[in-house]
């Protein structure tokens, strides 16, 4: 299926006031845009049903845009060879999105890692800890809005 | 040896006046001396040897900067470890840490006692020389668990644990194996022993022409002699992929070099023990010490080359090994020599 | 027994300096003896935020930085890199240009499985394996040399095509490395392959299910050890691999249980094999033309995102790009595939001993510059 037909498939299961766009004006990859609060009803959707089996979970990331913040999930499936881009969009102040960890057990790292450097905090998460920078870093860097730290424990940074 | 100390005293009328026990004492410092450096050029040899034979193994050259073909490179390297700085980790039993490279030594030194070059050329003719050797080689478990716990350090520890387990297990099937010679010999000395066996290849204890279990058994005392000197495939008490250095992870300098002698010391004795035990000892076509020597030598060379060729068995195969394939062939092969040796 | 008997769980530092953690990792395992009850995965010790530093940089600034991610297999994360770039860009690149890319990538693809044979039989103990591994590497590496002048950071694959064309000394260099690693293969495989030790120290040790091997995200060796038959090159082609004929090798159990660790090395080395057909064919059917496709000075790309995959040696390699129509991407993200083969370490090392956590980790084979980045 083609990401258009799954975004139909979506919408008619859940609705489009989860499902909220479609979007594949832009040059690359087209994506579906979903509400935060039905991350994890759409993910097990997408991993359990026959027709899908999304079984692959390729990427988490996260994009700091000016006005929000955005996770992209970058869906695959083995068996039926087709692959879908998710969105969420979710407020810059407090980043919040519901963990996959469960669905798809390498969303544990990628999630950590999405945590590190941009302060998405997915609830739910068994060990959301940094991953990549020490326990005490201030701030994430990967936010535009980071600013880098003269120094870390005496250690001059630049 | 005590012999020849009181022939001399009695063909040099100088030496009547001073107490025998001075003498004597004075003989045995000797004896340690000469031990001492034929030991330590011995180790020097094989360092090199090992380094050389592994380089050649593996396309490339070893040593080649000290000296023609690197032969001083060993020298070179005693030097640098005679100079370098002695350390004991802030965590070490400091008295235990530092006894324990000499008793690893000391262990692999004492054997050197019974162990004949030739007929004549040996130290000591003891009675019970092969029962000697194997008594005395425990005491480097010794040192080698002691070593693993004084150093502070958790893989010290995981070293000096798998050696305990590795080295106690071996020791009985290398017992046993040392019995079916003995029941064809007759005696524990390592010169009957030699004399039970003939010139030639097929009258030794190796050859299945004189029997099959003494044939086995060499197997089984060469394959147990690898684990107790800690070399591939057995060498998991210094795994260095796994444990670092294993014991001697924390140790520097000369107390690494006893570690490192000590060592080579004990594949020494090994190679030497199972060429008097099944390989006819100084018999042979050549002068008794090159024949000695030759099969030591050679024996060593097979050790270096597994070492370079074979992978690493696991803890639980180690054990595997000993308990359930080479206790029960034993077993069968001491049974079977007895009944060979009473019967035919 | 135990009612006398006190015995202690220890827990032990593996890493981040330790002869078999590849680099810096660091496991802490929970140790009762010999066995190990747990395993927890360190990682960072080698971050340098590269996506950081990708926002930073134009688009061709930051080609070279990609050869400091898995610096084993520099060639193609270039190309992945720069396909990404290319996609979104619309740059056409001409078909030489692609073939030497493809010879590029698959050279580097053995030598880095060069490395981990010998690696992973270091860790097994074996060490003449690493020197013979590393014998045909500098065979390889010195072709390599001849055809971008580095050694290990080779920013070979450039946006719009590659740095240079081969010359005809090359070519022949590198089909005599094809008949010689030819021969060699078989003498590797009697060396460590079909070692009863080494067969015993890796079969049945590490077994990775089908199912949890995709659940975990695992990709390349990792996933076709798992009985997945699974490769970029074959089923979402890129730069012309669809014009080239080779199998896919995959895990089948032949010596324990389907995914374990002996399965994903075999599965590296006859993809050594196939990568040498690949290389072949690429020698015989090379096409003349240009090496560079036009690429404006200043590279601009159209606002969108484009997550182009390669197949790494390590499996697949993701980079995924947000340009808001500068000339530097607005995001990058990069999906190293040993950060997600590594993060199983955590589920497999337990309950096993010592000596397996070793072998396990040998034979996921991670590159730490990548799983850091």
């Amino acid at each position: 299926m083609d990401a258009k037909e799954i975004y139909t498939r979506l919408v008619s299961q859940f609705g489009s006031e989860r499902i909220l766009a479609f979007r594949d004006d832009a040059a690359g990859d087209p994506f579906v845009l979903i509400r935060p609060e039905s991350v994890r009803g759409v993910m097990q959707f997408l991993r359990s049903e026959q027709s899908l089996d999304f079984d692959f979970l390729s990427l988490i990331t996260g994009v700091d845009y000016p006005d929000q913040l955005t996770v992209v999930y970058h869906l695959f499936s083995y068996s039926q060879t087709h692959k879908l881009v998710v969105k969420v969009e979710l407020p810059r102040a407090s980043p919040r999105v519901d963990t996959v960890e469960s669905i798809w057990p390498t969303a544990n790292w990628q999630e950590r890692e999405t945590f590190d450097l941009l302060g998405v905090e997915f609830v739910g998460h068994s060990n959301l800890r940094r991953i990549l920078l020490p326990e005490d870093w201030d701030g994430h860097p990967l936010r535009k809005d980071y600013q880098q730290p003269d120094e870390y424990h005496g250690v001059s940074n630049w | 040896m005590q012999s020849y100390i009181d022939a001399l005293i009695q063909n040099i009328g100088i030496l009547q006046q001073v107490p025998p026990l001075i003498i004597y004492t004075a003989a045995i410092l000797l004896g340690c001396a000469v031990v001492f450096g034929y030991i330590s050029v011995v180790a020097m040899i094989m360092i090199y040897a090992e380094r050389k034979v592994a380089g050649h193994m593996q396309s490339r050259y070893g040593p080649m900067r000290v000296g023609p073909h690197g032969i001083l490179q060993s020298v070179a390297d005693s030097i640098k470890l005679l100079l370098k700085e002695d350390t004991v980790p802030d965590k070490a039993h400091r008295f235990l840490f530092k006894l324990a490279p000499l008793l690893v030594f000391a262990g692999a030194f004492v054997p050197f006692a019974v162990l004949p070059f030739s007929e004549h050329l040996v130290i000591s003719r003891m009675n019970i020389g092969i029962f000697y050797i194997l008594s005395l080689a425990a005491i480097e478990v010794i040192g080698v668990i002691m070593a693993g716990w004084a150093s502070g350090s958790k893989w010290s520890l995981y070293g000096g644990m798998r050696l305990a387990a590795q080295m106690v297990s071996y020791e009985i099937p290398m017992a046993l194996a040392v019995l079916t010679v003995v029941a064809f010999s007759g005696h524990l000395g390592l010169h009957e022993i030699t004399h039970a066996q003939g010139k030639w290849p097929w009258e030794w204890f190796a050859s299945p022409l004189k029997s099959p279990f003494t044939a086995v058994g060499f197997v089984v005392f060469y394959i147990a002699g690898l684990a107790s000197t800690k070399r591939l495939p057995f060498d998991l008490p210094e795994a260095e992929s796994e444990l670092v250095a294993g014991f001697h992870t924390e140790y520097s300098g000369m107390r690494f070099a006893y570690f490192f002698i000590g060592e080579y010391t004990a594949m020494y004795v090994v190679c030497a023990a199972t060429a008097v035990l099944f390989l006819g000892g100084w018999n042979g076509p050549f002068p008794g010490v090159v024949n000695m020597l030759g099969k030591t030598f050679f024996l060593l060379f097979v050790m270096i080359w597994l070492r370079w060729t074979l992978p690493r068995l696991r803890i639980d195969q180690v054990i595997f090994v000993c308990l359930k394939v080479l206790l029960p062939i034993s077993l069968i092969c001491v049974i079977g020599a007895a009944l060979q040796a009473v019967l035919f | 027994m135990q009612d006398f008997l006190q015995t202690e769980e220890i827990l032990v530092n593996m890493g981040p300096q330790h002869p078999s953690t590849h680099g810096v990792l660091r496991l802490v395992i929970r140790t009762d003896g010999e066995m190990v009850r747990e395993t927890y995965t360190h990682i960072g010790y080698l971050h340098r935020c590269a996506e950081k530093i990708g926002e930073n940089l134009t688009y061709k600034q930051f080609v070279p930085y990609t050869d400091r991610l898995d610096y084993l297999a520099s060639i193609n994360n270039n190309l992945g890199f720069c396909l990404a770039v290319e996609n979104l860009a619309q740059i056409e690149v001409p078909e030489r240009a692609a073939y030497l890319r493809v010879m590029g990538a698959e050279m580097n693809r053995i030598a880095s499985h060069l490395v981990s044979y010998g690696t992973l039989g270091m860790e097994a103990g074996a060490f003449t394996p690493f020197f013979y591994g590393f014998r045909e590497r500098e065979q390889l590496v010195a072709i390599i040399e001849k055809m971008c002048g580095a050694r290990l950071t080779y920013h070979y694959a450039r946006l719009g095509g590659v740095m240079r064309d081969i010359t005809p000394e090359i070519a022949r260099d590198t089909r005599e490395f094809v008949r010689t690693m030819e021969q060699r293969w078989e003498e590797y495989n009697t060396l460590l392959s079909f070692n009863e030790i080494f067969i015993k120290r890796t079969a049945n040790v590490g077994i990775i299910p089908r199912d949890m091997a995709i659940g975990y995200g695992l990709t390349g060796p990792c996933l076709r050890g798992s009985g997945v038959e699974w490769d970029l090159r074959k089923d979402d082609p890129y730069s012309l691999y669809e014009r080239f004929a080779f199998t896919v090798p995959y895990g089948d159990g032949r010596m324990g249980t389907v995914g374990d660790s002996w399965d994903r090395y075999w599965v590296r080395m006859v993809e050594i094999k196939e990568s040498l057909k690949i290389i072949t064919q690429v020698l015989d059917g090379l096409p003349e033309g240009p090496i560079m496709g036009k690429v404006p000075r200043v590279l601009k790309l159209p606002v969108g995102e484009a997550y182009m995959r390669v197949e790494n040696p390590r499996g697949e390699l993701g980079f995924y790009l947000v340009s808001d129509g500068g000339t530097k991407p607005y995001r990058l993200r990069i999906r190293g595939p040993s950060f997600c083969n590594l993060s199983i370490m955590n589920a497999l090392g337990r309950e096993c001993l010592v000596a397996d956590v070793v072998m396990i980790l040998g034979s996921i084979d991670v590159v730490l510059g990548e799983v850091d980045r």
